[in-house]
């Protein structure tokens, strides 16, 4: 099908980016990599007045290297993201995720800002943020602000974000010394996760010494695992125990039933992908 | 409308469109390069697979706006200016890598993205890296070994046919004949001997 008709703006820098959505109201979208929002539009799913274009704002791509932390552009590509070696070198939990992300062309135009912001229950990227204890940098009409992963995403495909808020950069800080892992469970012809696991397991004399274990598709918004988490700090960091840490992963989850999963297999899935998750990022 | 400039296939247009044109549809409407073809609603087939600025991409999920001032090739833009096919082109034809030929277009120009990253992909490799393409015909049997042998014929390692050109390289020098390993060669190297 053909999108409804739209006014399109493509600004050069985020303020002016910021003042297009204002200026185009309640009805103004921002289109990054499109590769979410075209399909939407396409099927007359979104039909916005504005569409603001952020193909030009060069400052919100990149990565670049802040001390303990990286910034992540929101309009950095998965496929930038795949050829960065800071990424590789400060976090891998990044560039392995974005990897099991669609397929070459889509991950050409999608943006890591775009996945964060789409906030799809199914989307590999926001928990892996949420594991990371990430901070999403916000640009709106009253200025900058910082909003930490667990109060970013908010509902099925809602996030923090107001109509006239840009997601500019993401901080994600450096793991040193972590062991980390994406699990991610899909049907073969189509990469979206049924279920995905983001772990980060810091070792230290052989026991746990901290962990963070997120969750993919386990629910509207992606899940922390904090019993887990709990389970798992201070203990032996053997097989034995990283799997029965890993039996709390559904703990108070809610996820969906679809036709390709139910809850209680989403539930099942999410406490085997846990323990090879955890075995990955922490096992001896 | 918007004014929109792009090349195509190494000639340069320019457009007045409207925003909410797919560039799939600006390049078969009106530019006339019906070689593109739109499989799906959803973002999902890759049939409408071209190159912008070097890179794949679906072109039912670009608007033409997003090209202004790109570069873009279509499978129409492959073969060489005398209709010598590109070395994906001729593979496809070779090992039979089609049925009904609607997927072919995206296939051929995403294992061109493909190869232009990866020289020499493994069987998994290619099936992982043309993902994001979908055939209803083949079972990919077929396509998989094209993209492989495309590879091998990139790469200078295997000549693609198996005929008359034989016969000339492995006539030039002794350790050629001797090193010719491929199933079509036996009888040129009878020739040298
Ligand atoms: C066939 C297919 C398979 C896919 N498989 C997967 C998968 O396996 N895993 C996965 O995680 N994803 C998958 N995706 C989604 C893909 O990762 C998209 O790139 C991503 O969801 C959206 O990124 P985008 O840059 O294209 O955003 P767009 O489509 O441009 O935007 C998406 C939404 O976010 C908003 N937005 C975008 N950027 C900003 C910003 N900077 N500030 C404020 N709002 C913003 C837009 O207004 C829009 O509402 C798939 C997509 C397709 C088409
Ligand atoms: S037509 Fe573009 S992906 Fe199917
Ligand atoms: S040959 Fe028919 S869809 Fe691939």
């Amino acid at each position: 099908m053909i999108p409804a008709a739209f006014d399109y703006t493509r600004p050069s820098g985020v303020d002016e980016a910021v003042g297009a959505l204002r200026d185009g109201g309640e009805d103004a979208k921002v289109l990054a990599g499109g590769q979410s929002l075209i399909p939407m539009l396409r099927m007359r799913l979104a039909s916005p007045t504005t569409v603001v274009d952020l193909g030009d704002v060069t400052e919100m791509r990149g990565v670049r290297d802040d001390g303990d932390a990286l910034v992540i552009g929101a309009m950095t590509t998965h496929d930038e993201i795949l050829h960065d070696p800071l990424v590789h070198e400060h976090a891998p939990l990044i560039a392995q995720a974005t990897e099991t992300v669609a397929d070459r062309q889509v991950r050409h135009l999608g943006t890591f800002g775009g996945s964060l912001a789409h906030a799809d229950p199914a989307g590999d990227l926001p928990s892996v943020a949420s594991a990371l204890d990430a901070t999403f940098e916000v640009a709106g009409p009253s200025g900058r602000r910082s909003v930490p992963a667990s109060e970013f995403f908010v509902d099925y495909l809602t996030t923090v974000l107001e109509p006239d808020d840009l997601l500019v950069s993401v901080r994600v800080p450096k793991l040193t010394g972590w062991g980390t892992h994406y699990e991610k469970f899909n049907r073969v012809a189509q990469a979206w996760a049924l279920v995905g696991v983001a772990a980060a397991v810091r070792r230290s004399n052989g026991s746990v010494a901290e962990a963070r274990v997120a969750l993919t598709n386990m629910g509207p918004t992606p899940v922390r695992a904090y019993g887990v988490e709990d389970a798992l700090t201070g203990t032996a960091a053997t097989e034995d125990s990283l799997a029965a840490a890993a039996q709390r992963a559904a703990d108070g989850a809610e996820p969906s039933s679809d036709p390709s999963a139910s809850a209680e297999y989403r539930m099942h899935l999410a406490t085997v992908l846990t323990r090879r998750a955890l075995q990955a990022a922490g096992g001896a | 409308m918007t004014r929109v400039s792009m090349t195509v296939d190494g000639v340069s247009y320019d457009d007045d469109v409207e925003p909410r044109t797919l560039l799939v549809h600006h390049l078969r409407e009106r530019l006339g390069k019906v070689g593109t073809v739109v499989g799906c609603d959803t973002s999902n087939c890759g049939a409408c697979t071209v190159m912008l600025a070097g890179k794949s991409v679906k072109s039912c999920s670009v608007l033409a706006v997003q090209a202004d001032g790109a570069d873009v090739t279509t499978v129409e833009g492959l073969a060489g200016r005398d209709g010598e096919l590109h070395p994906v082109q001729q593979a496809f034809h070779e090992s039979h890598a089609l049925q009904c030929g609607y997927c072919t277009p995206g296939m051929i120009m995403a294992a061109v993205d493909l190869l232009s990253e990866n020289p020499d992909p493994s069987d998994g490799e290619v099936r992982e890296g043309l993902e994001g393409n979908l055939c209803r015909c083949t079972g990919y049997q077929n396509i998989v070994r094209a993209v492989r042998d495309a590879a091998a014929s990139m790469r200078g390692t295997v000549p693609t046919a198996q005929e008359p050109a034989a016969e000339a390289s492995a006539a030039s020098t002794a350790s050629t004949a001797s090193t010719a390993s491929s199933p079509g060669e036996p009888a040129s190297q009878g020739v040298t001997t």
